[in-house]
């Protein structure tokens, strides 16, 4: 059946999808929508077309935007997503994800809801802020956000999340109680002899290999790790890549091996690719050996940068992979990696990049 | 038990009501909520009951102007006859309110 392939973009000013078909050549751009609004993230679900939209906006707070009709028409709510009176309040959404018909909010200051109706009304998992680390979370330059959020994929009580500055937290009781999950992780900005804490590890992004619950990569402000038992220790995979910092990761939808990596210059050199060469890095043994992908991206004076949620794949055959730049422009690959193409330019700072692929 | 003051019909002054005060809304919030009109009059005896009148003819409005502490938005602006005025400021009867988002952005 013929397949329609969509790229939903989360951007500083508004949301936008871009549709194609199976083979993924010509692409057209729809949008904006969302009024606007700063979009963190951006998901789809397949099995309904739904598509939403977590963001939040200066004059009028956090929202989780749905569409049911892929972008035509939109509804907004913040219902419940409040930590009370008297609490700070909530400015954003910076992170979505679905499992088992709930969907799930990352929240800025950094909290978890969980929605049943979706997203219509929230409810807290309060758990996590009640952890004992919580007074010593330290917001990151983009605030104390949630930003991953990885339900595991059979089990509903079993959670990790990423939080910046907080590290790993990880729950098997539907976020009741949390343990952190940052062993063997690094914290280079803190004196040699801290460089190992329990938690507030700078995490930038959190993923989880396909069909492999227990292996989770992840992105850090300092370093590239794997852990191949659920997070409860890490260790580094980022030999053979050209630095230590960077911000998004991705998996391939089936290879437990296979991970995306986009290195930038590192934190106070600009966070730019490189030497101004765009490449896309890419692992297909777990993380002990890379190799960079460069094939139609810019390989001269490109000072562009990739946020944490803008990196991602689709389930096709061959995987596509897809990043969209805080400069605006999107580049795709339709063939996991070996080539690339920009399939728009001139969009807004892109914050994240998800797929959805519908059949017909 | 019906709130008469939720039903946008009674939000016209009958005797007993709050008296009516009168109320202009900002663009980009009529963006978000396309069946609402740009002036309302409606009972109210404070900000705060104001923005509970606007909320149950709009669902979701509450939300958008005020937050959980709870205050109005930092970055929007309430004025009662000219003066900025906060979540519990006492209207007048006939009182004009003027909701405005602040200049921010790039």
């Amino acid at each position: 059946m013929a397949e329609t392939v969509l790229v939903l973009i989360g951007t500083k000013k508004g949301a936008f999808v871009m549709k194609s078909d199976a083979t993924r050549r010509n692409w057209a751009l729809q949008g904006p929508y969302c009024e606007t609004w700063p979009i963190h993230h951006m998901i789809g679900d397949a099995s309904t077309g739904a598509i939403y939209a977590g963001g939040g906006n200066e004059w009028f707070g956090p929202a989780v935007w749905r569409s049911g009709d892929l972008g035509a028409n939109w509804t907004h709510s913040s219902e419940g997503l409040s930590y009370g009176e008297g609490e700070a309040p909530i400015n954003a959404v910076w992170s979505l994800a679905r499992r088992n018909g709930r969907l799930y909010a990352g929240v800025e200051p950094a909290g978890l809801f969980v929605s049943g109706d979706a997203g219509a009304s929230w409810q807290p998992i309060s758990g996590l802020r009640e952890h004992p680390s919580r007074e010593h979370w330290q917001p990151g330059g983009g605030g104390l956000i949630l930003h991953s959020l990885v339900p595991h994929p059979d089990d509903d009580n079993q959670i990790w999340v990423g939080i910046s500055t907080a590290g790993v937290f990880y729950s098997a009781d539907g976020g009741e109680t949390w343990t952190p999950r940052n062993k063997g992780t690094r914290c280079d900005f803190l004196p040699e002899e801290q460089r190992y804490p329990e938690f507030g590890q700078c995490v930038h992004c959190l993923v989880m290999a396909p069909g492999m619950p227990r292996r989770l990569y992840q992105q850090n402000h300092c370093g590239m790790y794997r852990s191949d038992d659920g997070g409860q220790s890490w260790v580094s995979i980022e030999e053979g890549l050209p630095s230590s910092f960077g911000f998004p990761a991705a998996t391939h939808p089936r290879d437990a091996g296979t991970l995306f990596l986009i290195p930038l210059n590192g934190d106070i050199k600009g966070r730019y690719v490189p030497d101004g060469k765009a490449a896309v890095w890419r692992t297909r043994d777990a993380g002990r050996s890379w190799q960079a992908l460069r094939e139609g991206l810019p390989q001269e004076n490109a000072f562009i940068g990739v946020l944490r949620q803008a990196m991602a794949t689709d389930p096709l055959e061959p995987a596509g992979v897809y990043f969209g730049t805080s400069s605006g422009a999107l580049f795709a690959s339709a063939d996991a990696g070996d080539s690339w193409s920009c399939i728009a330019e001139h969009l807004p700072a892109i914050s994240s990049v998800e797929t959805m692929v519908l059949d017909g | 038990m019906v709130d008469p003051l939720a039903n946008p019909r009674a939000a016209i002054a009958k005797p007993g009501d709050r008296d009516p005060v009168h109320v202009t809304l900002p663009p980009a919030l009529l963006r978000l909520f396309p069946k609402a009109e740009p002036e309302v009059t409606l009972a109210a005896g404070t900000i705060s009951e104001l923005v509970d009148r606007l909320d149950a003819r709009w669902p979701g409005m509450r939300d958008r102007l005020v937050d959980s502490r709870p205050a109005i938005r930092q970055h929007i602006n309430v004025f009662v006859e000219g003066r900025r005025a906060r979540l519990d400021a006492q209207l007048s009867p006939g009182a004009k309110v003027f909701i405005i988002t602040a200049v921010s952005g790039g």
